[in-house]
């Protein structure tokens, strides 16, 4: 299930506008990795070129080669949908159909792959939702709706909602954000062990989160507005939190950014 | 406690006040108005429904030429509602599908001269459309619905009609074009307001253009869609001017369900008999006709409304 992830000197644009230049980093199977960095250095710009999801928005391209278990995702003849149900995504604000029932949120993606097995679909929504923690706070009530959920649950719900097409790597920007401390660390004990299956990467502002729930932490930043964000380190977390290699990452860690 | 030097400073609030009296007094004027028009119509229409010696909702017939009155709407009502719904049926599903085409699909820059193009259909007098629906479209159509009734006309839809291609089914065709701006307006405004959230959720699960359309768009966009189309059907049930040219008038009695009938809708025929309005009486008869419209035009908005609000909330 989970994969490798290598990112080859990317570059990516709006537009006229380079966001970000000559990435390379490689994700192993089976950790967590976190993007940390100042605000517009790119994070989320990388993290949705891991699934193409970037394309979505008009004028945006990436130059450079992005591989999962070393098969080129722009590759001529990838389709960006399949690549999307093979890198599944989280985002900062919980995002649940608002139309639809928790249950119907969570087999949505499973529907859109042609299942209609209503057993096959009962107990995926059951492991997705144990896999996210929620299932025993919704069990009873599948039928309601999405949005009648806490925000910290809302958010598990769209966890669950990703893992259900059982994807091989899960992208998630800025999960906790939006969510109390209580959710926050639901979430945390939830990537822990989601990267018993999964490629996890998660782009997060909050240092303790970072070392937390992560294995590996890169440091991206960006010299000045209007150039292009890069990215600076990228290590073993404890050794990026203890011991980094550059004055700019300790400076960034350690409040003295800026 | 005396030492506190806390002082509120007094707020004026004139401005508020003034605005708030206009507004109420407009709001009044309007409700006012509308009750004002539909008592008027009762009062007139009153007396003659007294004198109808047939049942009003019931009966086909139309004779207030002589001294006794005759006159039942349910031909009438049949008539309007028909080419009013085949009117929708034939405009929502392209009105919708247009507003998806340019809101999801085309480039922004494509999508909006496609919206300016159908918005200039509503730029369009209704005279126009109704010599156009009779002069070019019933018989350039012609040939094709011959087609249809030879092949469909043992369904009584399809059945025998009148002998022009001014029928229902040009009407309808007519009004459906009349009422496509609007409600293609109104379904591209709530289409390009779907939340980016849940574009993107749909896509991000591994949805296709189409099928984020139909996880996000359109549940998104469904209650405006049928605010939209109620609105038209609003507009529908009221044309006048193009479905008095196009209609032929027939002299049979009782109602031809048939596509390729003729008839009269509430709005055609006051129109077409505006000259008759010489007695109280005759004029009474018109009157109880119009006010049946203006209640169902009126439901019809009512509903549109509370559609349109509940979407909101
Ligand atoms: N849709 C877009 N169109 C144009 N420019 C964009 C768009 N999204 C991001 N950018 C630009 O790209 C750069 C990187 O943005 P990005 O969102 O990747 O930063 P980030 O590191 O995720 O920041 P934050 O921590 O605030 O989320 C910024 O300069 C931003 O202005
Ligand atoms: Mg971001």
């Amino acid at each position: 299930m989970a994969k490798r992830i290598e990112v080859e000197d990317l570059d990516v644009y709006y537009g006229s506008f380079q966001a970000v230049a000559g990435v390379s980093l490689v994700v192993e199977p089976r950790t967590v990795t976190a993007f940390i960095g100042p605000s517009g250095c790119g994070k989320s710009t990388v993290l949705r070129t891991l699934n193409r999801m970037h394309e979505v928005i008009p004028g945006a391209y990436a130059k450079g080669r992005v591989s999962l278990d070393g098969v080129d995702l722009y590759g001529p003849g990838v389709d960006p949908v399949a690549v999307r149900r093979l890198v599944g995504m989280v985002f900062q604000r919980p995002n649940p159909f608002p139309s639809m029932s928790i249950y119907d949120n969570v087999a949505a993606g499973l529907k859109l792959n042609g299942t209609r097995n209503k057993q096959e679909l009962d107990e995926t929504v059951e492991r997705s939702l144990r896999g996210a923690n929620l299932w025993n706070e919704v069990k009873d009530r599948l039928n309601r709706a999405g949005t009648s959920l806490s925000g910290g649950q809302q958010q598990r719900l769209c966890i669950a909602r990703a893992i259900a097409v059982r994807p091989d790597v899960i992208l998630m920007d800025e999960p906790c954000s939006a969510l109390d401390p209580i959710s926050t660390l639901a979430i945390e004990d939830l990537i822990g062990e989601l990267k018993e299956q999964y490629t996890v990467v998660i782009v997060t502002h909050n240092m303790q989160q970072a070392s937390r729930v992560s294995d590996r932490t890169a440091f991206f930043n960006l010299e000045a507005q209007g150039l292009p964000g890069r990215l600076i380190e990228i290590n073993d977390t404890e050794t990026i939190f203890s011991n980094p290699s550059l004055k700019a990452t300790e400076d960034y860690i350690t409040g003295r950014f800026g | 406690m005396s030492t506190s030097n806390l002082h509120f400073a007094t707020i004026k609030h004139g401005g508020d006040r003034s605005f708030r009296a206009g507004a109420i007094a407009a709001a009044v004027v309007v409700v006012l108005l509308v009750l004002f028009v539909g008592v008027f119509l009762a009062v007139l229409a009153i007396p003659s429904l007294r004198r109808d010696t047939v049942s009003f909702l019931t009966s086909t017939q139309w004779n207030v030429g002589t001294g006794t009155l005759q006159f039942g709407i349910a031909g009438l009502l049949w008539t309007t509602a028909i080419t009013s719904v085949v009117a929708m049926i034939l405009a929502v599903p392209v009105a919708v599908g247009t507003a998806l085409l340019v809101t999801q699909y085309v480039p922004p820059r494509v999508g909006s001269t496609i919206g300016f193009l159908i918005d200039l259909l509503a730029a369009v007098p209704s005279i126009i459309f109704g010599l156009w629906g009779l002069k070019l479209l019933g018989p350039f159509l012609g040939p094709f619905y011959d087609w249809l009734q030879r092949v469909l006309g043992w369904i009584p839809l399809f059945g025998k009609g009148v002998e022009s291609t001014g029928n229902v089914l040009t009407a309808s065709i007519v009004l459906a074009i009349m009422v496509l701006p609007i409600v293609s307006a109104m379904s591209r405004n709530v289409f390009a307001h779907t939340p980016r959230d849940h574009i993107e959720a749909a896509l991000a699960l591994g949805a296709t253009r189409w099928e984020m359309i139909r996880t996000a768009v359109i549940p998104y966009g469904r209650s405006g869609v049928i605010a939209a189309s109620m609105l038209g059907l609003g507009r529908a049930l009221g044309e006048t001017i193009a479905v008095m040219i196009i209609l032929s008038q027939t002299t049979t009695e009782g109602i031809n369900v048939s596509l390729f009938a003729g008839g009269e809708t509430f709005a055609s025929k006051i129109a077409n008999n505006a000259q008759e309005f010489d007695s109280p009486a005759k004029t009474g008869a018109y009157i109880a006709a119009g006010l049946v419209l203006f209640v169902v035009t009126f439901a019809v908005n009512a509903v549109a409304r509370v559609v349109a609000e509940r979407r909101v909330s």
